[in-house]
């Protein structure tokens, strides 16, 4: 498989702070790709790096062998929504398609038209009119009728309600086993890319938490719940990812590639969500550690 | 991109054009109307001996008219400037649209060229047609008075307001792209374009090219007023004189001694309280007095208003590459 986005020691810096440092990434061709992480965790920033709509301050991206924006043929294999799904209020749902047919020339004006009549938009609808859902209903049909290989799509259902969101990502996973593109698509929400991602990268804190397959990711972190003891004194190659203690009992996310023996633990697998929960919060357990460390 | 922009600024350019027509129609009824009167009037006022109060009558002829000429052609460029330059860029930035705009398949370099291109000259169009109009309309009242140089005139007839036009979009543009706000943009817009047209006038253009300046021995029949106090002080002599110089452009006129200074001495008594006005004419002829006086001659129209359009246009053009420049490294 081939790489589509590819970052080595990627960062941008706004001013003094820096929103994405140190980011290397390898996502494969042909998966849909889940970037979840808090808010301003970084997830807009490295979308619009990859989008081209921002240059790096540091290291290399390359999207689909070529540094975004290259040129007008890179911008055609390469579909953006962005956050919150912009549109122009003042043109119609049928203006949308015109504008996308002048100015992409792999335009598919069947599918996009075909798009709008199964979601049910009236093409003389402006689109200030519409719904938050429509509107990004619109977006998204403009961005696959311009046939790209790669979709990015930033918090695409943040606005929407539980069945817009439902119908949304049934729409977007329709479209990709019809054109297997890949996908990269942000959320704060696990919940909303548990069931449609094959790959997952957390980010949080500006920085790249863990990135890879679900699969494998469900495969090598588990639940240790024990007798209490010290995290410190596990096996080198279990890497403790959070830890909560009571007076009497351990529990440990852990991530390890081979299988644990150590028959005081009782192993469970970690649900996806609490997987990226216990990434999350070992970082913000690390930003207040010094705090501690003055206080006392 | 060509299709968008004008699906973008269709609505404006509808306005735009709706606006000229009506004032087009009201300069193709009242303007043969005024070109006739004058020929009636004003033209053989001489062979009667009334020609005042035939000019008189004349310059209160459409008056509404007028006075919506010279608002429309005060007001239009900065109003090309807040309504077209401005909400151009800030208005895709206020609303994120740039980031549905830029993703299609065409470079922001080729968006943004599109949209300025296209834009701008349509607001040339737009002051050229007007100025155009005004010029022919306004003819007959423009040949009395201080003549077409009059700064009210001379700004608002001929091809600078092309180059004002040009000027006050691209003005805009920087400014919606640089606030990112449509509202603010507007109102700097409009305060920066007052400024830059104010200091043109006042500072800039009676020196786009060198003035003639004219030393020669005094005019008596120039002479307007007479008394004490001036730029050398009070007690000593002032004289006031109005250059009857058609068309031009006066700078400054002075009153210099033989030797060329401007201190002219003491106020002869002959030109003291209780003295006759004749009196005291006769009296300064006698001083053998000289004036200097440096001037733009009427003649000079048509070269200050190509030199006065060229930096206007070479401005817009310059801060137009700036907006590109600025689109391409700075904005996301």
């Amino acid at each position: 498989m081939t790489a589509v986005l590819k970052a080595q020691g990627l960062g941008r810096r706004y001013r003094r702070r820096w929103a994405l440092s140190d980011c290397t990434l390898d996502i494969p061709a042909g998966q849909v790709v889940g970037l979840v992480g808090p808010n301003g965790a970084g997830k807009t920033t490295l979308l619009h790096l990859a989008a081209g709509l921002l240059q790096p301050t540091t290291g290399t991206i390359e999207v689909l062998g070529d540094r975004p924006p290259a040129s007008p043929a890179q911008l055609a294999r390469v579909g953006f929504v962005a956050q919150d799904s912009p549109t122009y209020s003042g043109l119609s749902v049928a203006d949308h398609l015109r504008l996308g047919a002048h100015l992409n020339p792999g335009w598919d004006a069947a599918m996009a038209s075909d798009r709008i009549e199964r979601l049910g938009l009236d093409p003389r609808q402006r689109a200030g009119k519409m719904s938050g859902g429509q509107r990004a209903q619109l977006a998204l049909t403009l961005a696959l009728a311009k046939k790209p290989e790669l979709l990015l799509l930033d918090e695409p259902v943040a606005s929407l309600d539980p069945l817009a969101r439902r119908e949304f990502l049934q729409g977007l996973m329709e479209a990709v086993v019809d054109q297997g593109l890949t996908v990269v698509l942000s959320s704060h929400l696990v919940a909303d890319l548990e069931r449609v991602c094959d790959y997952l990268i957390v980010l949080v804190a500006s920085r790249v938490q863990i990135a890879g397959e679900v699969e494998h990711l469900r495969a090598t972190h588990h639940l240790l719940t024990g007798p209490r003891r010290d995290p410190a004194r596990l096996p080198e190659d279990q890497h403790v990812i959070s830890a909560s203690h009571t007076d009497r009992q351990t529990t440990l996310t852990v991530r390890t590639e081979a299988p644990i023996h150590d028959p005081a633990w009782v192993v469970s697998p970690v649900g996806l969500e609490d997987l990226v929960l216990a990434y999350m919060s070992r970082t913000a357990a690390d930003a207040r550690r010094p705090e501690l460390e003055v206080q006392r | 991109m060509i299709w968008l922009t004008w699906r973008q600024f269709r609505a404006q350019t509808i306005a735009a054009a709706g606006l000229l027509a009506i004032l087009a129609i009201a300069f193709a009824v009242t303007g043969p109307q005024l070109a006739h009167l004058y020929d009636t009037t004003v033209a053989t006022c001489h062979a009667q001996h009334d020609c005042s109060i035939a000019v008189g009558t004349f310059q209160a002829e459409d008056s509404f008219l007028q006075d919506l000429v010279r608002l429309v052609m005060l007001a239009g460029p900065a109003l090309i400037g807040m309504f077209w330059g401005a909400p151009l860029i800030a208005r895709e930035l206020e609303a994120g649209t740039q980031r549905l705009a830029w993703m299609q398949s065409v470079t922001r370099f080729r968006w943004l060229a599109v949209k300025l291109g296209l834009a701008g000259l349509a607001s040339m169009a737009v002051a050229g047609l007007l100025s155009l109009m005004v010029t022919w309309w306004s003819g007959p009242f423009d040949r009395f008075g201080a003549g077409r140089l009059d700064p009210a005139i001379f700004s608002e007839r001929g091809i600078v307001p092309i180059g004002y036009a040009a000027f006050a979009f691209a003005l805009g543009v920087m400014a919606g792209l640089l606030i990112r706000h449509t509202v603010p943009a507007m109102a700097v817009t409009l305060a920066v374009f007052a400024a830059v047209q104010a200091a043109f006038e006042l500072k800039i253009r009676f020196h786009l090219i060198p003035p003639v300046r004219v030393a020669s021995a005094l005019n008596m029949a120039w002479v307007t007023e007479t008394g004490s106090g001036g730029p050398a002080g009070p007690g000593s002599l002032y004289i006031g004189i109005q250059p009857n110089l058609p068309g031009a452009w006066i700078g400054s006129s002075q009153v210099t001694t033989a030797a060329g200074s401007t201190s002219l001495g003491p106020v002869p008594s002959s030109c003291g309280p209780n003295a006759t006005y004749s009196a005291c004419t006769a009296t300064i002829a006698r001083m053998h007095l000289r004036q200097v006086i440096v001037y733009q001659p009427g003649s000079r129209f048509w070269a200050l208003q190509w030199y006065e359009t060229a930096i206007y246009l070479a401005l817009a053009l310059a801060l137009a590459g700036f907006c590109v420049w600025w689109v391409r490294r700075r904005v996301s």
